[in-house]
């Protein structure tokens, strides 16, 4: 019992990974039909800065307080890079798809190259409170604080984003523009400004994921961003683009299943798994759990 | 009077297909103007020119002229906020939001949204504010993508095929309407009920294969049967055909 306890909460907490880097990936591909695939590279600026904060920045560091100003310091700095990527290279491009997948590819495979350049192909351990590498027992099963860490921010952050979708004005502009986006600029409203900020939303939440990510790991190295990204381009999908929520339930079901299969199964049939379950629901419902809405 | 609207030898070409051919008319700057034609001739793609819709697989030439600056390739939402409303084909609502979200999308910043207008020519928006928008029929669905464009004051309304696909009950109701708002402010309407464009409709442009084949007052078009027959492809009294404008639906002793 133990085990299964274990296994879930485990699978919880990579699927909050999971949740983190897709909820902003779907956003902006539901509003503005973005394929970002340099959203991973978010996911690396925000565990790099988030790293070398809390050993260099003043009053920053691997504790308490100290860290919590590195893991700001590290979605701002994710939030910089998505701005400027939006506003510098995807703006002249919108409408131009083949464009857009040429140049996120191309910026990612810059992006890791040039975080190898300056800080090495090696990983390097990641500063990280003494209480995140320490279990909570629930129900008997030693489950992992860092996990639990990162269930808890993922709540947050889905909640966060829910009550923004709900209640601000741009929330609501996204939520109609995800369902049509020529007609909000039919409304007078300019949609480019949307797109920003979901781009800038993306960024923190992906920049929170390499944080966290690092916590969970224990260390943090440069192509972590794109392995993470092809898990949260399939709950994209399977989750169905555009829905925050949809993104979450997706996440849950991936995390879940990898981590049962794995442990189960021959190790790496739960990717194999995760594959086919994006098969399934393309073949059975190709719009994904929620269709293109930007709520539940 | 000078003209609200000034098409001049507008074209478009939309993936390698000339959709207007140099179409030129004018829009009073009272009462409803309407745009009329067979299907597939350019009357939803001159709207969609005018406020800045053109696809971007597309490209258009020209001048569309309102009160003397040019519309052309100026972006979508300064020609809605510097007055033009666009009210679409086939409505366009946003289904996934309700009704008060649909409405208060369409507010703007600085001024104050003509709530107390919109409510008194739609009351049952404001019963059903909190109904999906989806769920609505679509009378009610057509009801909101007029308010919403009522929110605010325009200096001209652009209304492509208001009655299409409605009960005729409701084809009066929205004809109604659009008689109201026209004393304040004026309308291009693309219609092919000839019921409403006669009730409604003080000037006419008709289009055909992407040009203009005729202007003139709307009343002198309808009266014609051959004129109407040979233009439209339906004579004033008919009850219309298949891609054809129609004759039926709405009289004004019926309201």
């Amino acid at each position: 019992m133990s085990t299964v306890i274990l296994l879930t909460l485990t699978g919880l907490g990579l699927a909050a990974l999971y949740f983190l880097v897709a909820s902003g990936l779907s956003l902006v591909f539901g509003l503005a039909d973005v394929l970002n695939f340099a959203h991973g590279l978010f996911l690396g600026v925000g565990a790099y800065a988030t790293w070398w904060a809390s050993g260099n920045l003043p009053g920053a560091g691997p504790d308490g307080l100290g860290f919590v100003l590195a893991v700001a310091f590290g979605l701002a700095a994710g939030v910089l890079v998505a701005v400027l990527v939006e506003l510098v290279l995807i703006r002249p491009l919108y409408s131009r798809t083949i464009e857009q997948v040429l140049v996120t590819v191309g910026l990612s495979l810059a992006g890791v190259a040039l975080l190898q350049a300056t800080w090495g192909a090696d990983p390097r351990p990641f500063p990280r409170p003494a209480w995140t590498r320490e279990v909570t027992s629930v129900f008997g099963a030693n489950v992992p604080n860092a996990g639990l860490l990162l269930i808890v921010a993922a709540a947050v952050v889905l909640a966060a984003l829910l009550a923004f979708l709900r209640w601000t004005r741009y929330g609501l502009i996204i939520r109609a523009g995800v369902e049509n986006r020529e007609m909000v600029t039919a409304l007078g409203i300019d949609v480019r400004k949307a797109f920003t900020l979901v781009f800038a939303i993306g960024g923190a939440a992906a920049a929170l994921a390499g944080a966290l990510g690092g916590v969970y790991f224990g260390n943090v190295s440069p192509g972590q961003g794109g392995s993470l990204l092809i898990f949260a381009f399939i709950v994209v999908v399977i989750g169905g683009m555009g829905s925050v929520v949809g993104s979450a339930y997706a996440a849950v079901a991936v995390g879940l299943l990898q981590q049962f299969v794995n442990y189960y199964g021959p190790s790496g049939l739960g990717d194999v798994c995760v594959v086919a379950l994006l098969a399934v629901v393309l073949l059975l419902r190709p719009q994904g759990f929620a269709g293109k809405v930007a709520t539940a | 009077m000078e003209p609200i609207l000034t098409v001049a030898d507008l074209s478009v070409r939309i993936a390698g297909l000339h959709i207007l051919q140099g179409v030129s008319f004018t829009v009073a700057p009272t009462g409803v103007t309407v745009l009329l034609g067979r299907n597939g001739v350019g009357k939803t793609t001159t709207l969609r020119a005018v406020v800045g819709l053109t696809p971007r697989n597309g490209e258009a030439r020209g001048s569309v002229r309102m009160d003397g600056h040019d519309l052309l390739d100026r972006p979508t939402h300064r020609l809605v906020r510097a007055g033009l409303g666009y009210v679409p084909e086939d409505r366009c609502v946003f289904a996934g939001l309700t009704v008060a979200e649909n409405l208060r999308l369409a507010e703007r910043r600085g001024t104050t949204p003509a709530y107390d207008r919109v409510y008194s020519l739609f009351p049952e928006l404001d019963r059903r504010g909190r109904q999906r928008a989806g769920s609505l029929s679509g009378g009610q669905q057509q009801m909101l993508s007029i308010g919403r464009v009522l929110l605010n004051d325009n200096r001209l309304l652009l209304v492509d095929e208001p009655t299409k696909g409605l009960a005729p009950k409701v084809v009066t109701e929205v004809a109604e309407v659009l008689e109201r708002v026209a004393e304040s402010v004026p309308v291009l309407l693309v219609e092919q009920n000839l019921a409403v464009v006669r009730r409604l409709a003080a000037a006419a442009v008709v289009l055909a294969a992407g040009r203009v084949a005729w202007t003139g007052a709307a009343d002198v078009l309808l009266r014609e049967a051959e004129l109407t027959r040979s233009l439209l492809g339906v004579g004033s009294g008919d009850g219309g055909q298949h891609g054809a404008p129609t004759a039926a639906g709405v009289r004004k002793d019926e309201s």
